[in-house]
């Protein structure tokens, strides 16, 4: 499998994704191609990753300037084309700007940032990024942002419903307070497209990848997409 | 030289001269300066950037060990930490600018001390703090709270560095001055350090970075001035940060340094371009020749004065090998950085500068560093203690824990670490709320573990043991995870130096701080002074904050405060006395802070931490806490609830040995199986120990008394601040 992680000014977790992400494959970390966001050309890819970050600042609005930078022409032709794309965070803000992904985030509804780890449910395991899951399992892997409001107009939110396009939904706090840390609508999480080749979500599973993270429950989601694209 | 109008006594006085200091300058030119002269002279001079009171004590601290690479005087320490590796770190103060402008104080803050990891070569891998507050009661206390926890986060945040620990403390003394002091440790290889001596005539001076604009003018001349009621409007002196352009400059800056481009780089701290070029030129023994009209500049019309003043954030100064600027340029141009040569290293060993080839200043460079004032500042042996007044228990011993966990000082801090990004890199192995973060040398495994502490109580109330248990408290909190203690940085915090008595308690602390460093083998690497932190001539606590940093050499050997078995025994490590004078116990419950501190005696410190540490190396302690604030039931508790497992604990009924705070303890979770021998080994080292209870279940009880569920304690432990900052 052929894996690239899009590096955007200030994307921060780009290696991070490109470490867990090459354990995943078995090669070292330069398996995992880096493609610098000023290129509007990138080789033939299984898999783009949209990194977390704070993608050219996130001024003006979270994603919002990275959604138009050269790359992510090529990397909205490929998502056409069916390639897998996969944004964290701040890339799942990206996906949602450049409207490859449906609805938007807003900043949380506590208005501060928010990172710790939380619980999400496992809404449809049958896909390329969740088919290492069960159906209904229960994942703990961390979050870390500002802006992770999702919100999706409501006739939208009955659609996406209806296509099995809630990829995880948060759940459970074992520790007495809220699951939901951000207020986003319906508990969503991660979100797929129409045809699920495209997948964003808050949660960071390269945080959740090692036995040193207290946690391995992110490992699932990359190692379904090995075996899936592999 | 331009002509100016003639400098008038007042000018000299507003830029906190003295006369003495002006005829200083006077013989060093040989001439009257102009104003862009006096100014830069006067922040050179300055007590932030000269260390003109502390310079004399400063230098009685210890420095070297074998496995230092480089101690004070660079940007920050340098310590071999194996394997080819170098850590590389600091901790700094913000106090005055986030007393003024929380938000924006705070994040500069972290982004200068950022800075000073970078420029000698590493990558960042790690912040820490060190907050302290006024009362919860006073009227600001809630937004300085709010915002300083927001710049914090949002700075280290976007540069995608993890906040991995820190303290937050309140106290009145602080009410009129708040403390900030943030740490950054940062990773390269050994044989991979950059300096900041410029070096070869004629060698290209490049600036990169943010553009300089008219913010921050005279910073460093207000750090180093006491407070009063026109603070307020001091407000134009904070600079503002980009954590966004920072993230740029980290990442060109390592891109560079890969290459064989750079003679010497440095940072734009305070005093911005002007301390930047001086310390560049005199560490070198060259002179600086300038184009100001070069300078990057944010606005029209700067003059020179406040281009060499502006302390605008996120700007490096670098000396490059001659016939490589084309290849440095790329690489700025690649992440969108501004990148200009603006003057070139000279053999005038003079600091000189021009505007359209006329020169705006001209300075020696020797004379302006070594001629800068150096007091020894007339200081008085504080007064000893009284001995502390009869004990009576405040209220039954398990109410009194709930109330402990439940209070300003002790509760959860969770509120506050939840606005940090913590586990971005993904290497972050313990998280803040141990005694000791840790975090992965990257590709390895192997650790770092890191500390930041100070009691200022301790140290109001007798300096030098305080100054001693600061730096033992640190070397503790990394024995406590089981790694090996290196060395500190160290962020001091004091009033006046011109009143006798608090340059009494300064004294005082670098003297129990040196103690403590020689004892246990931990020197001072690098560090910061801020003094002048008084507001209408009241004091803060004297505050010697420290930031060390330890090796683990097995992550898969350390420990961590959580007990995770149950029918473990818990043994306490140390000789316990019952000491109550200056506790939390008797602040909070008896609102007294009578009596001296526990006593530190440095070579039971060793010996305990040495024991301790030894047994999670071999792999046969996983669960250790170190005991501090609120003593043994505290300490007992905070790891009943970190592992979810009750403690059934048993001892003498008096509440020094349940809530003293005697130095040098431990307690250590141990499986039955294992106890009699370690009890055994601890004798044949000396080292106390004794079992003081039993794992299990899922509540706290004291001598067969009634339980107190792990919930109900949790509730109360995490409530406080939360509700506290619910109105901010």
């Amino acid at each position: 499998m052929k894996a690239s992680v899009i590096v955007f000014p200030g994307s921060n977790c780009d290696r991070d994704v490109q470490v867990a992400l090459a354990s995943a494959i078995g090669g070292t970390p330069d398996t995992v191609e880096m493609v610098w966001h000023g290129d509007s050309e990138m080789a033939k890819t299984d898999l783009i990753v949209l990194p977390g970050g704070f993608s050219y600042g996130d001024y003006l609005r979270s994603g919002a300037m990275s959604a138009r930078s050269p790359v992510m022409r090529e990397v909205v032709a490929r998502a056409e084309q069916g390639v897998a794309v996969l944004g964290i965070c701040n890339g799942f803000q990206v996906l949602t700007e450049a409207g490859l992904l449906p609805g938007a985030l807003l900043p949380n509804a506590g208005l501060k940032f928010v990172c710790r780890d939380v619980q999400i449910r496992v809404e449809n395991s049958q896909t390329l990024f969740t088919n290492g899951y069960q159906q209904g399992q229960t994942l703990r892997i961390p979050v870390a942002h500002h802006d992770g409001q999702y919100f999706v107009e409501p006739e939208t939110l009955a659609e996406m419903r209806e296509r099995d396009q809630i990829a995880f939904r948060y759940c459970d706090a074992d520790d007495g307070r809220a699951a939901n840390p951000n207020g986003s609508i319906d508990d969503i999480a991660g979100v797929f497209n129409d045809r699920k080749s495209v997948l964003g979500l808050m949660p960071h599973p390269e945080r959740a990848a090692d036995a040193i993270h207290g946690g391995t429950d992110g490992q699932g989601l990359l190692n379904s997409l090995v075996s899936a694209l592999s | 030289m331009r002509n100016e109008p003639t400098i008038t006594p007042e000018q000299v006085a507003e830029h906190g001269l003295t006369e003495d200091e002006y005829q200083t300058i006077l013989n060093v030119l040989g001439r009257e300066p102009n104003l862009t002269e006096l100014g830069i002279f006067s922040v050179m001079w300055s007590e932030h950037c000269s260390y003109k009171s502390s310079k004399v004590w400063l230098k009685t601290l210890p420095t070297e060990a074998p496995w230092v690479i480089c101690g004070p005087g660079e940007n920050a320490g340098v310590v071999d930490i194996g394997d080819g590796k170098a850590a590389i770190f600091k901790m700094e103060s913000h106090n005055h600018p986030s007393f003024i402008e929380p938000y924006q104080g705070a994040a500069t803050g972290v982004g200068g001390i950022l800075r000073d990891v970078f420029t000698m070569g590493a990558r960042p891998i790690a912040n820490m703090n060190a907050l302290r507050f006024g009362a919860p009661e006073d009227d600001k206390t809630r937004h300085l709270v709010s915002g300083v926890v927001a710049g914090i986060g949002g700075y280290g945040n976007c540069v995608g560095v993890p906040t991995v620990g820190g303290e937050v403390n309140f106290d009145p003394a602080y009410n009129g001055n708040i403390l900030v002091n943030a740490m950054t440790v940062g990773l390269a290889d050994a044989d991979r350090i950059f300096y900041s001596a410029a070096a070869g005539i004629g060698n290209p001076v490049v600036y990169v970075g943010s553009k300089t604009g008219r913010d921050g003018i005279h910073g460093a001349t207000m750090a180093s001035a006491e407070f009063d009621d026109a603070t307020e409007e001091k407000r134009p002196t904070v600079q503002v940060g980009d954590p966004f352009t920072e993230k740029l400059l980290i990442e060109a800056c390592l891109e560079l340094m890969a290459t064989d481009t750079i003679v010497a780089i440095q940072d734009m701290g305070a005093a911005g371009l002007t301390c930047s070029s001086v310390e560049m030129a005199d560490k070198g023994g060259v002179g600086f020749d300038l184009d100001i009209d070069k300078v990057p500049q944010r606005e029209a019309g700067m003059t020179p004065y406040e281009v060499m003043l502006s302390e605008s954030q996120e700007r490096m100064l670098i000396v490059l090998r001659p016939g490589t600027e084309a290849q440095a340029q790329a690489i700025f141009d690649k992440w969108q950085l501004d990148f200009a040569v603006v003057g070139h290293v000279s053999d005038s060993g003079r600091f000189t500068g021009r505007v359209a080839g006329e020169v705006v200043f001209d300075i020696p460079v020797r004379p302006l560093v070594e001629e800068s004032p150096e007091y020894e500042r007339p200081w008085v042996e504080p007064k000893a203690p009284a001995a502390l007044a009869p004990v009576t228990a405040a209220m039954e011993h398990m109410a009194a824990l709930k109330s402990l966990l439940a209070g300003p000082h002790l509760s959860s801090r969770r509120w506050v670490w939840e606005q940090y990004d913590q586990t971005v890199m993904a290497d972050t192995v313990r998280k803040p709320g141990g005694d000791a973060a840790i975090v992965r040398i990257h590709g390895s495994d192997r650790g770092l573990a890191i500390a930041t502490d100070c009691t200022p109580r301790y140290c109001r109330a007798e300096p030098r043991q305080g100054g001693a248990q600061a730096v033992a408290e640190v070397w503790r909190n990394i024995t406590s995870v089981g790694a090996r203690p290196l060395a500190i940085t160290d962020c001091l915090n004091f009033g006046n130096p011109e009143r006798p008595e608090i340059m009494g308690e300064f004294v005082g602390c670098i003297q129990g701080m040196g103690e403590a460093c020689r004892t246990l083998d931990f020197p001072v690497v690098s560090g910061n002074v801020s003094l002048y932190n008084e507001t209408h001539g009241q004091a803060i606590l004297p505050t010697p904050a420290i930031g060390g940093i330890g090796v683990l050499d097995d992550l898969e050997r350390h420990a961590d405060l959580a007990l995770r078995r149950d029918g473990d025994n818990l043994i306490l490590i140390g000789e316990t006395a019952g000491h109550l004078g200056q506790t939390i116990y008797l602040r909070q419950l008896l609102n007294r802070g009578d009596g001296p501190p526990p006593p530190v005696d440095l070579t039971v410190e060793r010996r305990n931490g040495d024991f301790v540490r030894a047994l999670i190396a071999a792999g046969r302690v996983d669960t250790c806490h170190d005991l501090s604030d609120g003593g043994l039931l505290v300490a007992a508790a905070e790891m009943a609830m970190a592992g979810d497992t009750g403690l059934d604990l048993n001892g003498p009924e008096d509440a020094g040995f349940w809530f003293g705070e005697d130095q040098g303890r431990y307690l250590l979770a141990v499986p039955e199986a294992d106890t009699a021998e370690i009890l055994q080994l601890a004798e044949q080292q000396q080292v106390p120990a004794q079992s003081v209870g039993r794992t299990g279940g899922e509540a706290l009880t004291l001598n067969a008394g009634a339980p107190i569920s792990l919930a109900e304690l949790r509730r109360a432990h995490e409530a406080w601040l939360p509700d506290y900052m619910r109105n901010d």
